[in-house]
């Protein structure tokens, strides 16, 4: 019924039910897009959900890997790590980020970008310069694997979020916005439906009240006539006031009624 | 959304780790020094307090040309409450093993979330 759940506070018009029933339809519009874009959001988070899983374990052995040339580096050459730490200056492995459009939802995808730097060329120039080499390679196949894996972690991220928004729309058009433009429509229709028989009532009031005063004035038109008809009359007196009189006079009076 | 031109000038990638991880990443080339000396890397040995874990972590995760931030997996064990709180897209937070401390993917903060989100 109309009346008991949330409606707008509006004022029952034709137009306004219009309108009403309008915005309604842009609600299940809205409704059933946002209803679209959750599932195919859904579906790429499920693929990423499953690519990181795979990315962070197969990071796990990818630095297993760098760590033990890294140690081999250490056997052949020493500690090296001071050396490199002074060293670093400016970073020749960056990252770009680039945007993909996922119905609507920017997600980076960070790439590397490798600037043609010289860094450390003289680390190991005594002893073990090929051990630092293949170490430099291995590090940098396994930070591309990071970047890699970062980039899926801040898709899975922004996604998550973007999901869980649109789900709260999805939700509120469904269980508050449409309800209550429903109980507004009806509550509408209730109150045009019940000015409709408050009109229809009262024109059958005004159709009574009219026919009884033409009634009225009929009868006194008639009664007027009557009168008037009766006052003509009244000039010379009845015939039938005295029977014997009138019963000898019948044939000199003329009645009208009397047609032979 | 305001990330678009937010991630555009984000280049580089800041370490949090012990020595190890740290020359390692470094020899692939990531060290940068910035024009206030600022290095974005951390070295974490056994004598770094915390709170100076903390404090790095917090300056690569508000700095604007940070794209990714890695840090070793048992370093973020110490400041577990910091990184499991942090939520944001970027820069990108990232747990990476080392070679003392094998990967355990049940303490991967964003792991919890994917195995989590898989349960249900």
């Amino acid at each position: 019924m109309s009346g008991t759940g949330a409606r707008e506070n509006i004022f029952p018009t034709r137009m306004a039910l219009t309108n009403t029933k309008l915005r309604l339809k842009g609600a299940q519009t809205g409704h059933s897009l946002l209803a679209k874009k959750r599932d195919a959001l859904t579906t790429r988070f499920r693929a990423i959900l499953r690519k990181v899983d795979e990315a962070k374990r197969k990071m796990g052995r990818v630095m297993q890997l760098a760590s033990f040339s890294l140690a081999e580096v250490t056997y052949a050459t020493g500690d090296i790590s001071y050396l490199v730490q002074e060293q670093a200056k400016s970073a020749s492995f960056r990252v770009r980020a680039k945007q993909e459009n996922v119905s609507g939802v920017m997600l980076p995808t960070f790439e590397v970008e490798r600037v043609a730097g010289s860094d450390f060329n003289l680390t190991g120039l005594g002893r073990g310069g090929q051990q630092v080499l293949r170490s430099k390679e291995v590090y940098a196949k396994a930070v591309e694997t990071l970047v890699e894996l970062a980039s899926l972690q801040t898709a899975f991220t922004i996604l998550d979020e973007v999901i869980r928004l649109t789900n709260r729309r999805v939700n509120a058009i469904e269980h508050v916005v449409i309800p209550k433009l429903d109980n507004t429509i009806k509550y509408i229709m209730s109150e045009l439906d019940e000015m409709d028989r408050e009109e229809f009532f009262r024109l059958k009031k005004v159709q009574g009240k009219k026919k009884r005063d033409a009634a009225v004035a009929d009868a006194k038109k008639a009664e007027e006539n009557r009168l008037a008809e009766e006052s003509g009359q009244f000039a010379e007196p009845p015939p039938y006031v005295d029977g014997e009189e009138v019963s000898g006079d019948l044939l000199k009076s003329k009645d009208d009624d009397v047609i032979f | 959304m305001a990330s678009n031109e937010q991630s555009k000038d984000r280049v580089f990638l800041a370490v949090i780790g012990d020595e190890d991880s740290i020359t390692g990443l470094l020899l692939a080339g990531i060290g940068h020094v910035n024009d206030q000396q600022k290095k974005n890397f951390l070295v974490v040995d056994a004598k770094t307090q915390v709170s100076t874990i903390e404090a790095a972590f917090h300056e690569f995760t508000e700095r604007k040309d940070i794209a990714i931030v890695l840090i070793n997996q048992h370093i973020a064990e110490k400041i577990r409450p910091t990184v499991d709180k942090y939520q944001q897209a970027f820069p990108a937070l990232l747990e990476i093993p080392s070679k003392d401390h094998p990967y355990d993917p049940s303490k991967d903060s964003v792991l919890k979330r994917v195995q989590k989100l898989f349960g249900d």
